[in-house]
């Protein structure tokens, strides 16, 4: 039963990557978005590249998961398609699973990218390779159920475009992706520490330049992984109560 | 439960705040019949296929689909129904056999089998040369049979078809019922809902009558045409869903 389940989300998730994920729209945002907003703080500071690396990653990761993420169901449920799934021999928390798994393997997929660029054109070092490529699974994971919720939580393509920003907007400035969050006014402190995105730049901080901003990396991990297991049974539950109404 | 009864339905309801969309229905269906489940607009019928396929929860009640309980037992029913939507719920993106594919999939149809199977269905449905074709493409009638096909591609034992033939060309309407017809001779169970009254009375073997949420006769045409002294199954339709007067005055207004 377990087995036929994982299958099931399997499925669904390569169904998405190949109908959703690798399209213009979405890889202008899961690339070419980090790479412009970098790009900006990079000729304002040219030394603090490395600084930087971390933030970057992370933004690739946000962005990369949850760009189509957050609109994949609003759009499925308009075009009925998503009944389909419904129908399946699967248990709702299947293909939720199934869903935010299309977005932990194209976020991955982006924030390598990221990564191999950032060693390769910025000289940015390493450590830990596999703890490193755990902690951009674990943010994928993260940045994908944020988007699930998001795309279970409205019934509009705009809405969810609308409120996904709400979150992801203010999350690159509060979170230390071009400002570490120690150099942030203290009333902001608390809002940075509510948000998942701080932990993830610390985290890949960690294995870029061996310290870290505020919160130690075991903390990070506890933290992301607190944050994927919240956000995925709040959009279960919120489907749960959408298909109800 | 009698051996021969596929589907069991017990005091089955579902409310949506104060509106009691279906209200308290029993009945049962027999393996390999063709069951029509007959109403109005707004009578309830769509939510009961919802709620008999898992889609929503009953508010009270429940019902069994080969002795499994759908309030229980719901993933394990999944795998032996067949669903046609009153929408062809297929991937516009997609190709008609990636399409079929990936449902075989859903539904754990190995690898092997769901290539023989595909083919099967392509064959069958008339479908071979539109095995690339982006779903998008099809006629509204072929959407509809690469959404049958679809539904069949696990070998279902019941088929639950809403509205099939709603918006399709008399050819395509045809096929269809003849399709419907071939399950049957299949040993498949079929739960049909539709509009069209002469199309039940074809293809049924026995109808339920749906009204305001409410069953108001079980039975098989030839007696509902008998016992209300009818000349066919609309006529009859309309006498038990008391739809005659608004007929009447329909007509009368058209008369002005």
């Amino acid at each position: 039963m377990f087995k036929e389940e994982v299958k099931g989300s399997l499925y669904i998730a390569l169904k998405d990557l190949k109908m959703y994920y690798f399209k213009p729209p979405n890889l202008s945002w899961g690339i070419m978005f980090p790479i412009v907003m970098a790009l900006a703080f990079i000729l304002r500071n040219p030394s603090g590249v490395k600084d930087l690396a971390s933030g970057l990653i992370a933004m690739s990761i946000l962005f990369a998961a949850t760009s189509a993420e957050a609109i994949v169901i609003v759009f499925e449920r308009r075009t009925k398609t998503f009944e389909r799934l419904l129908l399946a021999p699967l248990s709702l928390q299947a293909i939720l699973f199934g869903k935010v798994i299309g977005g932990v393997i194209f976020g991955f997929l982006m924030s390598s990218i990221f990564l191999i660029g950032s060693v390769i054109f910025l000289g940015v070092p390493f450590s830990n390779i596999l703890f490193l490529l755990a902690s951009l699974v674990l943010s994928a994971f993260v940045f994908a159920a944020f988007g699930t919720l998001v795309s279970v939580a409205v019934k509009e393509i705009f809405d969810a475009m609308t409120l996904a920003n709400f979150f992801r907007f203010p999350m690159i400035f509060l979170c230390g992706v071009f400002i570490p969050v120690s150099a942030l006014p203290s009333f902001l402190h608390p809002l940075a520490y509510a948000l998942p995105l701080t932990y993830s730049v610390d985290l890949i901080r960690f294995f870029i330049t061996e310290s870290y901003d505020l919160v130690h990396p075991v903390i990070c991990m506890v933290v992301l992984i607190f944050y994927s297991i919240v956000l995925f049974y709040l959009s279960v539950w919120v489907l749960k109560r959408r298909i109800e109404q | 439960m009698g051996s021969d009864t596929i589907i069991e339905v017990s005091d089955l309801t579902k409310s949506y705040r104060d509106f009691l969309a279906v209200n308290h229905i029993n009945f049962e269906v027999k393996r390999g019949e063709i069951f029509g489940f007959l109403g109005p607009n707004g009578a309830g019928k769509t939510t009961t296929i919802k709620m008999l396929t898992g889609l929503i929860q009953p508010t009270e009640g429940t019902a069994t689909i080969r002795g499994k309980d759908i309030r229980t037992q719901i993933v394990e029913i999944k795998k032996t129904i067949g669903v046609v939507t009153e929408d062809s719920n297929l991937y516009d993106e997609l190709s008609v056999f990636d399409n079929l594919r990936f449902v075989g999939q859903l539904y754990g149809v190995s690898q092997l089998d769901r290539e023989k199977r595909i083919g099967e269905l392509l064959k069958r449905f008339d479908l071979e040369s539109k095995r690339e074709a982006k779903f998008a493409t099809l006629s509204k009638g072929m959407k509809r049979k690469v959404t049958i096909a679809a539904a069949l591609i696990h070998s279902p034992q019941v088929v639950f078809l809403d509205e099939p033939t709603t918006g399709l060309d008399v050819l395509s309407a045809r096929i269809l019922r003849a399709m419907i017809k071939e399950l049957k001779a299949l040993g498949v169970t079929v739960f049909l809902t539709t509009h069209y009254i002469e199309e039940a009375e074809l293809l049924c073997d026995r109808v339920a009558i749906l009204v305001k949420g409410t069953i108001k006769t079980v039975d098989t045409p030839g007696n509902l045409i008998a016992t209300t002294s009818s000349k066919n199954l609309e006529e009859a339709f309309i006498e038990i869903t008391g739809l005659k007067e608004e007929i009447m005055l329909v007509e009368k207004e058209g008369k002005r």
